[in-house]
């Protein structure tokens, strides 16, 4: 199995193959992130563009440590984008950046669908580090990575995601992975924030609005960050979000005694998460930021060398 | 494009007597192989290194642990390759601190992939001493890199390819040069 | 002097008004049709041979931007209407959300000047129903009405208020307008691209309920019925829109409804990143169009209408989210429409000719028929010609369409307005 994709611009194009591979791929990576020396020179000479159009600060630095243990160079865009904001076309920005050689763009957008218009336009690979309310690739591979070292599978699992899925690119490029493991996966939230739609996007998925419906059996347990910055419709008061979807010992308590606690980050301690749940044996908190590393190193290095092929010239 | 035309260098006999050589050449040199480790580089140096290893502990009931290096992301030639190879994992289950090391490959020729061998093990840790054992040493160096432990030495041209072909991956044993007519 | 005469013959005469469909031959003198008949002999005539052609009215449409005066860029009324021409349309109503507005007489006649010096099919000019569209006072309708238009309307968005409506339609009845309705329910609407639905869920983008067009259609018709004016709902997408239109009709309410093209080939499933596939309203699920389809057959609609939303390259090469709203599609419509309609079997070739011809007419209150006295307003098509359509061989200035290399069966082949031919194929 090989890697045949010039841009990583979502999980949902990926094959349980491929993603198999990626993960494998990652895996190579995690055992650099143990090394005392970390820093490679595996990619020296080669530079990366970061080009976050949306504020981001977990998700950049890790794409920059990324490159950096790589020996790439990283050059840094950060502007704001939202939508009623004028001035230079993402078409002319993007245009510039290539202008300068990078051998990969890294692109955070508000908009969905960002780095597939740059994709078509540029010559060179795109990796989408989240865009708009679409997917988080990335994201959705370290999380996989990590449920595969707590779990040691990734067959078969009941997945439960809550907090805020309709606004929740996590969520959606987690539903792309896992289901086409077999996942079994079981949306819960507040009624607003759960598409009918959504599980149409896979198989063996469903709506659960009720918390203790929603827990038992599962595997996984994610829980999302509650983005109130990207709510358009009315917000519903904190308090009742806590009384009703926190993840609270009790609640964890409802899902398989070895269940993961997984949290794409930032946490808002005492919103979504109970801090007893953030710190227990069960949180991957940590294990997700250090694995999003690996499988961002992976994928720089996977995506900077263009099209895979199997010939490679006589070692010496 | 002409066909290539392989003379056998080694049978499968001859490739079994030689690695069961290189491994007695190895306890003898290094005091009973004490205290030393065998690092197999990726593909044919880890089943080189695991027979070594066998030769040792039936020689001097020590045991000798093996590591395995993965090059690829020490390699000089990425950025002319087409496309990145797949990455395999390094997996060395001891430390290398203070350590005598022997690295074990299949061919030895520029000193290229050796090169990248060393530079991975030093991101590792400070290894005591490193040696390299190789199978074949097909000449045409291109860096200061010479083997401590040869199997058999072949004078060969630069554009010709020599084969190694082993039980664990390739079925047999068997070494082989390919050469232009 | 003696009139510059134009005999069609050969042709195949489909004229719902007068519910004829048969062979038959039309002779024009200077703008106006003299005599209509079966193989007619005018000396002197000059002879167009319509053989295996479809001689209609002249196409109307209800519902189009030519972006003249203010975005020159994206159109002009001669760049527009030489599209038009292309599209077999005789007549073309242009919306007033220029820059500036046609909000007053001022605007209409720079309008109608425009076209008299450049355009190649008549313009009948839609008016601005408040002042600017802003949604507070009234336009000067009145003005408007003797400079030329033919309808009012605040398209782009609805009459913002139901108090607002009122007055326009009270207004609108007296000087015996229409009142062409964008409705749209703006939070709702809620800064959605795209309908939503399993398609907007899976790439994140922003969804438009069906209900956010419904709910305003609801309103329009109760104020319609609170003040007896004429009401035409614009560019229908929605099953429950329908519904209501078809409810009001069998009240006798003067409501009449347009679809577009676009709404009824493509689906919200064609949705990708690419903005030519955005437009407002959005393009509906497959049940809503189906709906949309049985309405054009039924009668439930009263006429097809292209919405041609022209647009810069630049303005629409950006991401989906900041893309603005709109298609081009003049070019396109009379093929969709016999895709849709009459090659799929879901309706007689003389229904698609009325939803172009007597269908707008009737909402404008004029008649489309191919009779003595009438202007010569005629489209020549075909039903049956092969071609391909290329975005970048189109008469408009814009390439804003989701068609671009579709292949079709049928076509325009010739457009005549005033008694000339404006446009011809070239086969």
């Amino acid at each position: 199995m090989s890697f045949t994709f010039r841009h990583l611009l979502g999980t949902e194009a990926l094959s349980r193959d491929e993603i198999t591979f990626l993960l494998d791929q990652s895996r190579a990576f995690q055992g650099i992130q143990k090394q005392p020396l970390k820093k490679l020179a595996t990619l020296r000479g080669k530079s990366a563009v970061l080009a976050f159009f949306e504020t981001s600060t977990r998700t950049r630095i890790s794409f920059a440590t990324a490159a950096a243990r790589l020996g790439a160079d990283t050059m840094n865009l950060q502007a704001e984008s939202s939508s009623t904001q004028k001035g230079e076309s993402l078409v002319d920005t993007v245009r510039t950046l290539e202008a300068m050689k990078p051998d990969v763009i890294v692109i955070r957008h508000a908009a969905s669908g960002a780095p597939h218009f740059v994709a078509e336009r540029l010559g060179i690979p795109v990796i989408n580090a989240g865009d708009g309310l679409h997917e988080h690739p990335s994201q959705g591979l370290l999380d996989a990575l990590t449920i595969s070292d707590r779990l040691g599978r990734l067959d078969d699992l009941n997945v439960t995601i809550v907090g805020d899925i309709r606004h929740s690119r996590v969520a959606r490029s987690n539903i792309h992975v896992l289901s086409k493991f077999g996942g079994r996966i079981t949306l819960c939230g507040p009624a607003m924030w759960l598409p009918a739609e959504m599980p149409g996007m896979a198989p063996n998925m469903r709506i659960e609005p009720c918390i203790t419906q929603a827990l038992p059996g599962a595997n996984v347990v994610m829980v999302l960050r509650v983005q109130t910055e990207r709510l358009r419709e009315p917000s519903l008061p904190p308090d009742e979000y806590i009384r009703l979807y926190q993840m609270t010992p009790a609640r964890l308590a409802l899902a398989r005694p070895d269940a993961v606690l997984m949290h794409p980050g930032p946490m808002i301690r005492g919103l979504e998460i109970d801090p007893a749940v953030a710190d227990s044996p069960q949180s991957t908190v940590l294990e997700q930021v250090t694995n999003g590393v690996a499988v961002r190193m992976a994928l720089l290095y996977l995506l900077t060398g263009g099209a895979p092929s199997a010939a490679t010239p006589q070692a010496g | 494009m002409p066909t290539r035309e392989k003379t056998q260098l080694l049978s499968a006999a001859q490739t079994g007597r030689t690695i069961e050589r290189l491994g007695h050449e190895i306890v003898e040199k290094t005091g009973e192989a004490h205290g030393i480790a065998l690092i197999g580089i990726r593909r044919r140096g880890v089943p080189l290194a695991q027979r070594l290893a066998g030769t040792v502990r039936a020689a001097t009931a020590a045991e000798a642990p093996i590591g395995i290096l993965d090059i690829t992301l020490y390699r000089d030639d990425l950025s002319l390759a087409s496309a990145h190879p797949v990455v395999q994992s390094t997996e060395i289950p001891f430390s290398v601190d203070g350590r005598d090391l022997i690295l074990v490959d299949d061919v030895l020729f520029t000193g290229r992939t050796i090169r990248a061998a060393i530079n991975g093990l030093f991101d590792l840790g400070r290894p005591r001493r490193v040696q390299l054992c190789v199978l074949v040493d097909r000449g045409h160096r291109e860096l200061p890199i010479e083997a401590a432990y040869v199997g058999r030495r072949v004078e060969t041209r630069p554009e010709d390819l020599v084969e190694v072909h082993l039980k664990e991956i390739d079925g047999e044993d068997r070494v082989l040069l390919e050469r232009m007519p | 002097m003696e009139e510059r005469m134009l005999l069609i013959h050969n042709g195949r005469i489909v004229d719902p008004a007068r519910t004829f469909d048969g062979p038959a031959d039309v002779l024009i003198e200077g703008d106006r049709i003299a005599r209509v008949g079966p193989k007619l002999d005018a000396p002197g005539a000059q002879r167009f041979d319509a053989s295996g052609l479809v001689v209609a009215p002249g196409f109307i449409d209800l519902h189009c931007h030519l972006r003249e005066p203010g975005n020159e860029p994206a159109e002009t009324i001669e760049t527009g209407t030489r599209a038009a021409a292309r599209g077999g349309f005789t007549a073309v109503c242009c919306m007033p959300n220029t820059q500036p507005v046609n909000d007053n007489a001022a605007v209409t006649r720079f309008i109608l000047d425009r076209a008299a010096a450049s355009a190649s099919v008549r313009v009948w000019p839609i008016g601005a129903a408040s002042h600017g569209s802003m949604g507070e006072g009234l336009a000067e309708i009145a003005a408007m009405k003797d400079a030329g238009i033919v309808a009012v309307t605040d398209d782009g968005k609805p009459i913002a208020t139901a108090k607002l409506l009122r007055h326009v339609m009270e207004y609108a009845r007296s000087l015996d307008l229409p009142v062409i309705e964008h409705s749209e329910d703006a939070s709702l609407f809620a800064g959605g691209v795209m309908r939503e639905g399993p398609t907007s869920v899976r790439l994140g983008l922003r969804g438009i309920p069906a209900a956010a067009e419904s709910i305003c259609v609801a309103r329009d018709v109760q104020i319609c019925t609170l003040t007896g004016a004429r009401l035409h709902v614009a560019h229908m997408s929605a099953k429950e829109s329908l519904d209501l239109v078809r409810d009001a009709k069998r009240r006798g309410l003067p409501v009449t409804c347009e679809v577009t093209p676009h709404h009824f080939t493509l689906t919200d499933e064609d949705v990708t990143y690419d903005s030519r596939y955005k437009m407002n309203p959005p393009l509906a699920s497959r049940d809503h169009r189906d709906a949309l389809l049985t309405g054009l057959a039924d009668g439930g609609v009263d006429a097809i209408a292209t919405d041609h939303a022209p647009h810069t390259q630049a303005s629409k090469d950006v991401e989906f989210d900041r893309a603005p709203f709109g298609v081009t599609g003049f070019e396109t419509a009379l093929s969709l429409a016999l895709e849709a309609l009459v090659h799929s079997g879901r309706a007689p070739l003389s229904r698609l000719v009325e939803l172009f011809t007597s269908g707008p007419a009737r909402v404008l209150r004029k008649t489309r028929t191919i009779a003595a006295g009438e202007p010569a307003d005629l489209t020549l098509f075909s039903t049956e010609h092969r071609w391909t359509f290329r975005a970048a061989d189109s008469a408009s200035k814009s390439r804003n369409t989701p068609f671009d290399g579709r292949e079709f069966r049928g076509a325009p082949m010739a457009t005549i307005v005033a008694g000339r031919v404006v446009w011809q194929r070239e086969t």
